[in-house]
């Protein structure tokens, strides 16, 4: 079963409201996930491909579809790289079924 | 702000509803904080409601409550590649009122909750997110929020803050959560006319039917999926534990992608508009996993005192159970003029253990280690199970004590007559 999808095309249905230039979530040290964090794990689990691996082994965060599940967050276990915080009140976001 | 309540919730989801709901309704002067911009519009859930745990609040909540179906057929689906074996439990018994059971949207319903605790003379403050707790030494005296001056004090603080329970964790009351003991699920909402739902679950008006379904879907995590009939959409979903999807490096989505494709649930899905992705953690790491719940000045309830019952999945019956009985703790030791102190609040996990809550918490304690140990049950078993059901229905000339042996053979082949018996002794002892 091959059954490949943009997760893009499933996060254009939601809402948000972004609070431009605050990401809520940030990678602490960007050198531990090239030469520390073998398996990059965040670059998979991502609900919404949050992280992307770059082809010279850095990864990218872009917080934009985030659905702030914490998922990046419990996962990076082995070296505590990154930084979670809910975004500001009333941003991020809306889900109108949830 | 310098002003002081007599009690703050954080959240305004099932738990936190329910504790202010029965703090104000006692004539306490509480103020709840939700980060999302209205209540619910950060939620997800599957979603069923069990009636019992919201009747003990609300008694009446049938009137206006927004219910999409009340259940009336419960399917339990094992998944092969092509596949499916299972059992489908229908009963006219649940299409009598009072209903039991009913799929409702959290957006929704969370919103509808939270009329009912302003209702009862609660203030919530929206689009607020509490960054910190207020200390004084170890006593919670109030929480900071992310707003202009935004220091709020009360004499008693109620966690309601779900799963990722940030703010106890940044207090130091436990550590952070386990990739094992959580699961992530990923869903979808597909809205298709009333109709289309209704013929293809067989129902009519208001009854509705559930799928819980295990197996190939989760390709060997420990892991779940659904689909829920609401009145005009379905609700799709899958979870596994962060444990499994870190090791295997799946993706959530295409694995949510692959079970719509699976040939026996496609066709259910037809045609429908997927309106909304989801994606939320559930706390399953069960008995052994609750944190400290209470301490000077603080309890935790719901989601965030990992409060869920994988097994039944369960879990906001739990958090409106906690809530109350928290907020029934507050009230109690109010009317003494007792303080909230550590020792105090003891009766709030009292309450808890004599409860459904942790006793059935307690009676599935071992069932995230059977799991994690032994991942044949959601791979070799689902395979095995659906192979035996499709040779024993091919009609092909061979005789059925034959195809019995074959079965068998098969079973022995995959999995010693040992390894069989063992982990039917495994499931009994974590049932028990
Ligand atoms: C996919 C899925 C399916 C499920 N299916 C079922 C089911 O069918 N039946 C069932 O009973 N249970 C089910 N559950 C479990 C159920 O959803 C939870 O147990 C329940 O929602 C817990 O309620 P809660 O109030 O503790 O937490 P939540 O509902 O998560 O509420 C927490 C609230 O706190 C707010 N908040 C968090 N942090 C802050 C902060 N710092 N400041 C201000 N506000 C904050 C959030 O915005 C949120 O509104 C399911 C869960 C999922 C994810
Ligand atoms: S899991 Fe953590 S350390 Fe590894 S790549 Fe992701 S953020 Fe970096
Ligand atoms: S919180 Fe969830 S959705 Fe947001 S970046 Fe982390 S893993 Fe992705």
């Amino acid at each position: 079963m091959s059954t490949h999808v943009k997760v893009e095309e499933k996060l254009f249905q939601n809402r948000y409201r972004v609070d431009g230039g605050r990401p809520h979530i940030q990678i602490k040290d960007a050198e531990v996930c090239v030469s520390q964090c073998g398996t990059q794990p965040c670059t998979v689990c991502c609900p919404a491909g949050c992280y992307t691996q770059e082809n010279n082994g850095r990864v990218v965060l872009i917080t934009d579809g985030c659905l702030e599940c914490g998922t990046c967050r419990i996962i990076c276990d082995d070296f505590r790289n990154v930084t979670w915080e809910y975004p500001r009140g009333g941003y991020g976001v809306l889900f109108k079924f949830g | 702000m310098a002003e002081k309540f007599d009690a703050i919730v954080v959240g305004a989801g099932p738990s936190g509803n329910a504790a202010a709901y029965t703090l104000a309704k006692a004539g306490m002067k509480v103020l709840q904080l939700e980060r999302g911009e209205y209540p619910g519009s950060k939620n997800v859930q599957g979603a069923i409601l069990y009636a019992d745990a919201l009747e003990k609040i609300i008694p009446d909540f049938r009137d206006d409550a927004p219910l999409e179906r009340h259940i009336i057929e419960q399917r339990m689906w094992v998944l092969d590649d092509e596949s499916y074996i299972g059992t489908h439990y229908r009963s006219d018994d649940f299409n009598k009122p009072p209903y039991n059971r009913y799929t409702i949207i959290r957006a929704q319903f969370d919103k509808w909750f939270s009329e009912k605790v302003q209702e009862a003379g609660a203030m919530l403050i929206c689009e607020t997110t509490v960054s910190d707790l207020l200390m004084d030494g170890k006593r919670v005296i109030g929480v900071q929020t992310d707003r202009l001056g935004g220091e709020i004090y009360a004499d008693i603080v109620i966690l309601a803050d779900g799963v990722n329970s940030l703010l106890a964790t940044k207090a130091g009351f436990h550590p952070e959560i386990e990739p094992k003991n959580v699961a992530l699920a990923v869903k979808e909402i597909h809205f298709m006319p009333q109709e289309t739902v209704e013929a293809r679950f067989n129902v009519q008006g208001d009854a509705g039917v559930v799928i819980e379904m295990a197996g190939k879907i989760t390709q060997g995590m420990m892991g779940t999926g659904f689909l829920y009939t609401n009145k005009e959409s379905l609700t799709i979903g899958v979870g596994c534990m962060l444990s499994d999807l870190k090791k295997q490096k799946i993706s959530p989505y295409q694995l949510l992608e692959q079970m719509k494709a699976h040939p026996s649930i496609a066709p259910i899905l037809e045609g429908g508009e997927m309106k909304e992705y989801t994606a939320h953690l559930i706390p399953e790491g069960g008995y052994k996993a609750i944190p400290q719940v209470f301490g000077d000045g603080w309890m935790i309830v719901g989601d965030a005192a990992m409060f869920v019952n994988a097994m039944h999945r369960e879990g906001s019956n739990l958090a409106m159970t906690s809530g109350c009985f928290a907020a029934e703790t507050v009230i109690e030791l109010a009317d003494k003029q007792k303080p909230f102190t550590a020792k105090n609040l003891a009766r709030y996990r009292e309450k808890l253990d004599a409860s459904f809550v942790i006793k059935d918490l307690k009676k599935y304690k071992n069932m995230p280690d059977v799991f994690h140990a032994n991942s044949q049950f959601f791979t070799t078993y689902p395979e095995m199970l659906n192979q035996a059901a499709h040779k024993m229905l091919t009609v092909d000339g061979v005789d059925k004590k034959t195809k019995e042996k074959q079965i068998m053979a098969n079973f022995k082949h995959r999995r010693s007559l040992f390894g069989l018996m063992g982990d039917a002794l495994k499931l009994w002892r974590a049932f028990e």
